[in-house]
């Protein structure tokens, strides 16, 4: 049971929907907060590069060292987002273009090749990867074995992720005044809540959930070094924000919808199953969809129904607001 | 102390040319304590980068064939978002004109020498599919509202997926069929002889071979900049990048403006499709490391923004940053940092980006106000 196509599907789409649904957490922290992030395919690939380097680096127990790269992927990550910050926040730039420039600065033709190639990091295998956390008795059990049970600690920590930042937005105050910067940051001026601050801390954070997302690929999914290893997960990552509403339990739902899909054409090859251009249609399905659920969203101003925020990809300034 | 950030109410002439010369002076700057910090030199790799660009024999050839794409994708940028309207979409445009242009060559092309009127079609071909793919996103911002942003971005994608499956995944009419090489590894079916475009040769001795779709960029420069500054089109444009609501006032059709403009600015983008499969690689390049490794689409957005959205400027930029482009490829490997031209890129738009303020704003330090106001 556990060898059929839709357990195989589903488990494939747990693992490779991770680093999506990191990614993703962390853009709609930075969106609900009103900033726009385009560099998340950027933040991933110096986190990921960042994470390597940390475990063929450091040599301690397999569970420190992991930890370690997490968090300095984690830190690489919210570094690049603190240029956007700085460029749409402070400066006030076009967000659209300085996310666009964040993924060329740090991107697979920027500076995670460059520190790849300057560490030295390509060819090797990763010196320590994450497993799967259970014993191999209850990966075994029917469908909930291979699925919930045969994962690595990453994608339990994303649960966790999950949880959190949908409890943080909803019932907590600091969540609630973020939602308030990215509807309204004239109203939450007044109020006396400080839309820059509250910019720059979701902004960072986003980006240290990219890092994160990155570090996925590398410690985790295919763990080597390979310039562009995340192979544009980050624009997936942007586009499932809008295609969950701007809510993070449906980032999981897509996330792993999304990780399906990847998992798809492989696993129809290896059973020999033809479904027509399988590669096309299975890759593209995600984009698509997402243009779909854009539509939909923009139809009639339902998008403010359905959760955009409607400060999003705007400056604050104070004196023009 | 406190910063404070006053917008200026008159914009000095002197930032036209001082911001986008700064930032690449700072970018250089910074580049080079990177370099420096990583254990490199930077003069040596500075050196070594402009003679690569623009001094070594046949550096400026290979430099003109990276500036062409960059100058078409920069242009179609320009064209749009000087309305404020975000088409990021130019990869993807870029990749239907290349499908557009080399189907209409597969299809009319013959032999003998290159013939003015199968480029021609090459050429229409390329406009169209840029711009029916740039048109998808155009017609949802029209009639449905939806922000061109992401979606054009998606398209982009799609586009890269149709590209590889037409020479990967399938036996598609783009695709060469015939031959050994042909079942060892896929590659696109070769143009005709009279549907390659020719060069035109600057001078014998040191070969510099201008591309046509070089001398097609600079004409459509010129007639983006005519139609932006001498007519009532182009004026039109501008009110509504400025402000909508003032556009509408004044009766100007938005719709039809933003389809226009959307199909323009994918036309152009089309057209470097054309001009990359007519002047370059004649076939169709469906390699997921070839065509779509370089991401011309999304240079072009640097290299327009650097340009600030002029088109004769974008022009010069292209120049730059395809050397740039240009020395990276030729330069990799060997104990050349890979990844630096990405960097220096990206250091150059932030610095134009941050640049922009200043010039926009005053920026001054003032002492925090003392609490005589509150007293008042």
């Amino acid at each position: 049971m556990n060898n059929s196509l839709l357990v195989a599907l589903l488990a494939s789409g747990v693992a490779y929907g991770t680093p999506l649904l990191f990614g993703s957490l962390g853009e709609l922290l930075a969106e609900r907060s009103g900033v726009l992030n385009l560099g998340v395919e950027g933040m991933m690939l110096v986190g990921a590069v960042m994470g390597f380097w940390t475990v063929q680096r450091v040599h301690a127990g397999a569970a420190v060292t992991l930890t370690l790269a997490v968090v300095v992927a984690a830190f690489s990550g919210a570094a690049m987002a603190l240029i956007h910050a700085f460029l749409v926040i402070t400066l006030r730039a076009n967000q659209i273009v300085s996310g666009l420039a964040l993924t060329i600065f740090a991107g697979a033709m920027g500076l995670s090749s460059y520190l790849g190639s300057t560490l030295n990091l390509s060819g090797a295998p990763a010196a320590q990867t994450f497993h799967a956390f259970f014993p191999q008795s209850m990966q075994n059990w029917p469908i909930v074995g291979p699925i919930v049970f045969g994962q690595n600690a990453l994608v339990y920590l994303s649960w966790v992720c999950v949880v959190a930042v949908g409890y943080y937005l909803a019932r907590t105050r600091p969540g609630l005044n973020v939602r308030a910067v990215g509807e309204a940051p004239g109203a939450a001026d007044a109020m006396g809540i400080s839309v820059v601050k509250y910019r720059y801390i979701h902004t960072l954070v986003g980006g240290a959930f990219a890092g994160v997302a990155g570090s996925t690929f590398t410690l985790a999914l295919t763990p080597q070094w390979v310039n562009g290893i995340t192979g544009g997960a980050g624009w997936i990552a942007i586009a499932l924000v809008i295609f969950a509403f701007w809510r993070p339990e449906l980032c999981l739902v897509g996330a792993y919808f999304f990780g399906a899909l990847q998992a798809l054409a492989p696993e129809l090859q290896a059973r020999s199953i033809s479904l027509g251009p399988t590669e096309l249609w299975t890759n593209a399905v995600p984009y698509v969809a997402t243009i779909v659920v854009l539509v939909v969203v923009s139809w009639r101003g339902a998008a403010r129904r359905l959760g955009a925020p409607a400060a999003l990809g705007v400056s604050y300034v104070r004196e023009e607001a | 102390m406190r910063l404070t950030i006053e917008r200026r109410l008159e914009q000095p002439r002197w930032r036209v040319v001082v911001v986008p010369v700064g930032s690449v002076l700072f970018a250089l700057l910074v580049a080079g304590v990177v370099l420096v910090v990583t254990g490199h030199d930077p003069i040596s790799t500075y050196h070594k980068l402009f003679e690569a660009a623009f001094v070594q024999t046949g550096a400026l050839n290979q430099t003109l064939i990276a500036a062409t794409p960059l100058a078409f994708t920069g242009l179609a940028a320009a064209a749009a978002f000087r309305m404020r309207l975000y088409n990021i979409g130019g990869e993807g445009q870029l990749y239907l004109g290349a499908i557009f242009g080399a189907g209409i060559g597969l299809l009319v092309g013959g032999n003998g020498s290159a013939s003015p009127g199968v480029i021609a079609a090459m050429v229409a071909a390329g406009c169209l599919g840029g711009a029916l793919w740039a048109a998808i996103p155009g017609v949802l911002r029209a009639f449905l509202g939806t922000s061109e942003i992401l979606t054009s971005l998606m398209l982009n994608y799609v586009a890269a997926y149709l590209l590889t499956y037409l020479i990967f995944q399938s036996q598609s009419y783009w695709r060469e069929t015939k031959g050994f090489n042909a079942t060892v590894f896929p590659t696109g079916k070769p143009l005709p002889p009279n549907a390659v475009w020719p060069t035109w040769n600057l001078s014998a001795q040191g070969g510099i071979a201008v591309p046509l779709g070089a001398f097609f960029a600079i004409g459509a420069a010129v007639v983006l900049w005519v139609l932006y500054k001498r007519t009532r089109f182009g004026f039109e444009v501008q009110v509504l990048g400025d402000s909508e609501g003032a556009a509408r006032y004044a009766g100007v059709r938005v719709r039809r403006k933003i389809l226009a403009v959307m199909a323009i600015s994918g036309a152009i983008a089309g057209l470097g499709g054309a001009s990359q499969v007519g002047d370059f690689s004649h076939a169709l390049d469906g390699d997921p490391n070839g065509l779509q490794k370089q991401g011309y689409g999304y240079s072009g957005i640097v290299v327009a923004a650097l340009g600030r959205y002029n088109p004769l400027a974008v022009l010069i930029v292209a120049l730059l940053i395809g050397g740039l482009d240009n020395a990276g490829n030729t330069l990799q490997g060997a104990d050349f940092p890979s990844g630096l031209v990405g960097v220096i890129q990206g250091i150059i738009l932030f610095s134009a980006l941050g640049g922009e303020l200043l010039v926009r704003h005053r920026v001054r330090i003032t002492r925090r106000a003392p609490a005589v106001e509150a007293a008042a």
